[in-house]
């Protein structure tokens, strides 16, 4: 019978069904364990080595006892970790009250001050994870490796039952039903328009809260971003510019979107409220203990943190859906050779080796990581671990600056600005290898490439702006530049670059927006890179005489939204600041008429004029030129 | 001045654009009966086989037409009043122009098969097509394709896609061996039976059989086989559509709207292009009727030329073309005759595997190169029609042919293994002295020196 799929084996079949379990325990373990605080737990974060606060920190051990016990909190067993972390509150709050009571009694301690006393608000923000952890009791904390078997191990199982048959099918590009399937075939413009505009209201009204009810800053991001919709659409004029549609008619991939909202959801817990997740965390502890103790060879230590898990499904994604992409195009060398590249490069640099290097006693280090991308390279706390770590962090730290200012101009004008972001990138890595399925959902507008110039670009300043304030303190010492607190833009771009759209929409928005929604708008590197790579390059998409049939394909499946058919079709070589070299527009194209090339010739006249057709005022008829 | 095209093909939207570039004044309306925006028909089969949306194949955003001031009007000209410059639409408007281009492009041949006019009998070439399939695949459980073309296997793969079984009829000895010489014929056919497709050579349609509702329900062959389907595609060849044209004054038609080397009909201010103009007096080897993406880009802007008063000839300079059989890649520069020509030497390379080959015709006499075929490898389109408009030496060509190569980049090279094989046949002992490379390409081609680079705008 006529189908709109493509056909799956028994095995492919098997495979989707323990992928399926394995999602469906991975969701509902996180409401299986119960929660028990004890006295001893509560109060353990809030010893100190210092003598001079001995009698600080047994005031607030001493309150934070007595709240827990008139709350209840040690008598009663929390079955999830909404009430656990209600009662930690109520508990944590009434000790500040306790304490404040006692200081109220017995006046100041002399020679301190209120805020120096005082139970810290931000103490419980911070503590709250270790505190559940701590408490956690049940099937998944008994059991983590079952559990780790159940989810992870039997989800990648899932995956590569998955995948492998691929293998045996005719090589060639497999694009068939991508636009016909649920998964795949994204929303339209206003419903797309819909979920980002909630996701972004969503964020910046979480943002006010996350720094402590000040508005400034959520105040300056929402005025940016209101002065930029309003340059591309009136400045730009793109207002009555009726844009390239971007998706089917209404809404109607559900699977894509319930993938994008599980995404999203996995982002926010992950970020933001990590204390609801540690059913994940305990389950890959012993994986991490079992690393950490296996390096430093020492007996215990090494508990996982949130960080932690994300790193190992991060790479265990990129390695399953990596042997994915190589069967897709195993016709394709360059593919090939990509691929095994960044599964190398996430797997050694970004996971591997910083597990190594903490084992070890080293500062955590992912040397291939680059800033922008890396904007806490020039913090001061990470600026001081590098000189602590002797001849390693000073090498660090000179590593990383030379990749700045040597590796990144002189790599991108040879190869362009590929060699990073679809050969080395960790976020790339995720993009060509996870998000490889909805690639085809970038919008290819030219209203979204305004978007993109001036979202991106923006970004780039914010983060120079901000790594400038960082080192005029840092070498300075003041903490404040023109009314703006260092401390401040730091935690606020952690948060509003570093996570909400690095990873929560970044991320988050693949079956929603494809894949390289953050290289695409919001990666300061990438935008670094795209500078060198549009004025300063070698690298440029040729393309092949007058053999394109304008089809679409290479724009379709460009995942940064180029819309490469604009220049194929007039025969110009395609150099965009965006592109990042993934050869895609090469392969899918049915006439051969895309190459990805570096020379030091030309590409000025290339790039401009049209050269498809073939009669020219001066020089009369000829093909080209 | 005001000019209508008919047709928004590539033709007539190459016309108007090349309009447009070169005069900022004239009127330009163009007119479909088809859809309302210019789109890539060679892709209408990505999105039956869902490679893309219907929007995807639409190579210009809608606010192009206004910005570039070329006007869209939906409509189907059913008359061309000549005398009075006057376009009759079915609509019962009317719209008076001061020059005429006809680029109504071509339709699916019948030959006169019974039952050819029966429901789910149907060719592929207009958006109509398309959609007349889509709404009808959920009744198919077996198809026939008849014609062993570019749109046949199309056709054929499209249905494939779906999971319909296919069969494939072709007249002749092996795939489209009319416009391939027998090996690459020969590969091609291979192909298409390792990919599942009932590949049937030298097998004719004979009837197409009513199923009792008024709709194609078995066909059988002009040897007595009967094959049950109940989708019948007819891709034996198109043909210039033209039939509303019958009886305009003035206006002489062959197999097409006859046009001399200046697009011009026999109707003064009337123009013809695309696959609908039938060229009077072709170049050397060149057919008057050429149904072709890239002839009819290139009338397109020769027009443009003519319509604004600089004459210019149609000259579609050295023949190339190019397709995709299902995932085997082909393209073809120059003069690659099916069955060769007498004092045409040639050089076959074939891969092991059966699904690669190079094949480079040259002059027997003196060595002048003529032609590349390609199959499953791709060459540098410039750099070949430069070898071949200098007419240099095919030893030469040999030696340098890593120029040509435009694989991507890490894909084996097998230009050594064609020079060897030249070497093999003649006795000699060349050597390829240039490997791929852009920068010999570029240098090659006269594109040595580096200017300051210009701003593109996004425009």
């Amino acid at each position: 019978m006529p189908s709109t799929s493509t056909h799956k084996s028994t095995l492919q079949y098997l495979g989707l069904g323990l992928f399926a379990i394995a999602l469906l325990v991975f969701t509902g373990m996180l409401g299986l364990d119960h929660y028990n605080f004890t006295p001893a737990d509560l109060t353990a974060p809030f010893a100190t080595d210092d003598a001079a606060r001995q009698d600080i920190a047994a005031m607030h051990q001493r309150a934070l006892t007595t709240a827990g016990e008139r709350t209840g909190l040690f008598e009663n067993t929390y079955g999830t970790t909404f009430a656990a972390e209600k009662a930690l509150k109520e508990t944590f709050y009434l000790a500040r009250t306790l304490v404040d009571q006692e200081l109220q009694a017995n006046g100041l301690p002399e020679g301190k001050q209120q805020w120096e006393v005082e139970l810290p608000e931000w103490q419980f923000k911070s503590q709250r994870t270790g505190w559940i952890q701590g408490a956690a009791d049940g099937p998944v904390t008994n059991n983590p490796w079952l559990f780790f078997f159940l989810t992870i191990g039997l989800g990648a199982l899932g995956g590569i039952l998955y995948v492998l048959p691929k293998f045996a099918a005719q090589p060639g590009i497999k694009n068939d039903h991508i636009f016909h399937s649920q998964l795949t075939k994204g929303l339209d413009l206003g419903w797309r328009a819909f979920f980002l505009t909630v996701t972004i209201l969503g964020v910046l009204g979480y943002g006010f809260w996350y720094m402590d009810d000040k508005f400034f800053w959520p105040a300056v991001t929402a005025l940016i971003a209101i002065v930029i919709i309003g340059l591309v659409l009136f400045a730009q004029q793109s207002w009555k510019q009726e844009a390239r549609d971007a998706g089917p008619e209404g809404i109607s991939g559900y699977l894509g979107i319930f993938t994008g909202v599980y995404f999203i959801g996995f982002y926010l817990l992950l970020y933001w409220a990590s204390h609801h997740i540690v059913a994940w965390i305990q389950m890959v502890s012993p994986v991490s203990e079992a690393l950490y103790q296996f390096f430093s060879g020492e007996d215990e230590g090494g508990a996982a943190s949130q960080w932690f898990l994300y790193g190992l499904m991060y790479t265990l994604i990129i390695l399953v859906m990596g042997v994915r992409m190589i069967a897709k195009y195993r016709h394709n060398k360059y593919q090939i050779f990509r691929t095994i590249s960044v599964m190398f490069f996430q797997t050694a640099f970004a996971f591997m080796i910083p597990e190594i290097l903490v084992a070890l006693n080293k500062p955590w280090y992912d040397f291939k990581n680059i800033w922008p991308l890396d904007y806490d390279f020039f913090f001061g706390w990470q600026l001081d671990q590098f000189q602590s770590a002797g001849a390693l962090g000073l090498f660090m730290l000179f590593w990383g600056i030379a990749l700045i200012i040597l590796g990144v101009p002189l790599m991108v004008h040879f190869l362009g600005k590929r060699w990073y972001c679809s050969w080395v990138c960790g976020c790339g890595g995720l993009a060509e290898t996870m998000g490889d399925p909805w690639r085809q959902l970038s919008d290819k507008s030219l209203r979204a490439w305004k978007f993109e110039r001036w979202i991106i670009h923006g970004v780039l300043v914010a983060a120079i702006v901000m790594t400038g304030l960082t080192l005029y303190t840092y070498f300075g010492g003041a903490s404040e530049v023109l009314g703006i607190q260092t401390g401040g833009i730091q935690k606020w771009y952690g948060f509003l670059i570093g996570a909400g759209f690095a990873g929560v929409v970044g991320t988050g928005f693949y079956p929603l927006m494809g894949n390289r929604v953050w290289c695409r708008f919001g990666c300061p590197l990438a935008a670094y890179l795209g500078l060198v790579q549009r004025f300063q390059s070698r690298f440029r998409i040729t393309t092949n005489g007058g053999q394109c049939i304008s089809c679409g394909n290479c724009s379709t499946y460009c995942e940064m939204g180029i819309d490469v058919r604009h220049y194929a079709q007039r025969g110009q070589d395609i150099v965009r600041a965006s592109c990042v070299g993934c050869g895609v527009c090469a392969a899918v194209c049915p006439r051969g008429v895309l190459r990805l090339e570096n020379a030091p010739e030309d590409i000025s006249q290339r790039a401009v004029a049209e050269r498809v057709i073939h009669i020219d005022a001066e020089k009369g008829i000829s093909l080209m030129n | 001045m005001h000019v209508a095209i008919i047709g928004n093909g590539i033709a007539g939207v190459t016309a108007a654009r090349w309009l447009r570039k070169l005069d900022a004044s004239v009127r330009i309306t163009l007119i479909s009966a088809e859809t309302e925006y210019f789109f890539s028909r060679t892709a209408l089969m990505y999105v039956y086989m869902g490679h893309m949306r219907f929007e995807d194949i639409i190579p210009y955003e809608p606010f192009f037409w206004e910005k570039n001031r070329i006007d869209l009007l939906q409509a189907y000209v059913e008359r061309v009043d000549t005398p009075t410059k006057t376009l009759h639409l079915a609509n019962g408007k009317h719209l008076a122009y001061d020059k005429l281009v006809l680029a109504t492009g071509s339709y699916w041949n019948k030959f006169g098969w019974p039952g050819q006019d029966l429901e789910r009998v149907r060719g592929m070439v207009s958006a109509q097509d398309l959609a007349y399939l889509e709404a009808h695949t959920a009744e198919i459980k077996a198809a026939v394709v008849v014609g062993g073309g570019l749109i046949g296997i199309e056709l054929a793969e499209m249905l494939h896609s779906r999971h319909i079984p296919v069969s494939l009829l072709i007249r002749e000895k092996s795939y489209w061996n009319n416009a391939l010489p027998p090996e690459e014929s020969r590969m091609v056919s291979r192909h298409i039976r390792s990919r599942g497709i009932d590949l049937r050579e030298e097998t004719e349609l004979d009837t197409i059989h009513d199923d009792g509702t008024g709709a194609a329900g078995a066909i059988t062959t002009k040897g007595g086989e009967r094959i049950e389907c109940q989708f019948v595609g007819l891709t034996a060849g198109v043909s210039p559509n033209v039939a509303f044209l019958r009886g305009t004054e003035g206006l002489e038609l062959g197999r097409g709207i006859k046009v001399n080397d200046y697009l011009e009909t026999s109707v003064p201010d009337v123009y013809a292009i695309g696959d609908c103009a039938e060229v009077l007096d072709p170049k050397p080897g060149r057919r008057g009727v050429e149904a072709i993406w890239y002839t009819g880009r290139m009338m397109g802007e020769t027009v443009a030329y003519n319509i604004l008063g600089t004459k210019v000839g149609y000259d579609p300079g050295v023949w190339f073309n190019s397709a995709k059989f299902l995932d085997l890649e082909y393209q073809v520069y120059g003069e690659v005759p099916a069955g060769g020509r007498d004092g045409l030497a040639t050089l076959y390379w074939e891969h092991p595997d059966g699904e690669k080959a190079v094949r480079i015709n040259y002059e027997a006499a003196d060595g002048t190169i003529r032609g590349f075929n390609l199959m499953g490898i791709r060459y540098r389109h410039e750099v070949c029609e430069k070898w071949i408009k200098e007419g240099k030496h095919v030893e030469e060509v040999l030696q340098q042919l890593g120029m040509a190569n435009f694989d991507p980049e890490f894909y084996e090279q097998y230009e050594a293994e064609v020079v060897a094989l030249y070497n093999q046949q003649t006795g000699k002992k060349l050597q390829l002295r240039q490997e791929r490379s852009l920068s010999a390409a570029l240098r090659y081609l006269g594109f040595g020196q580096r200017k300051p680079r210009a701003f593109v705008k996004p425009e």
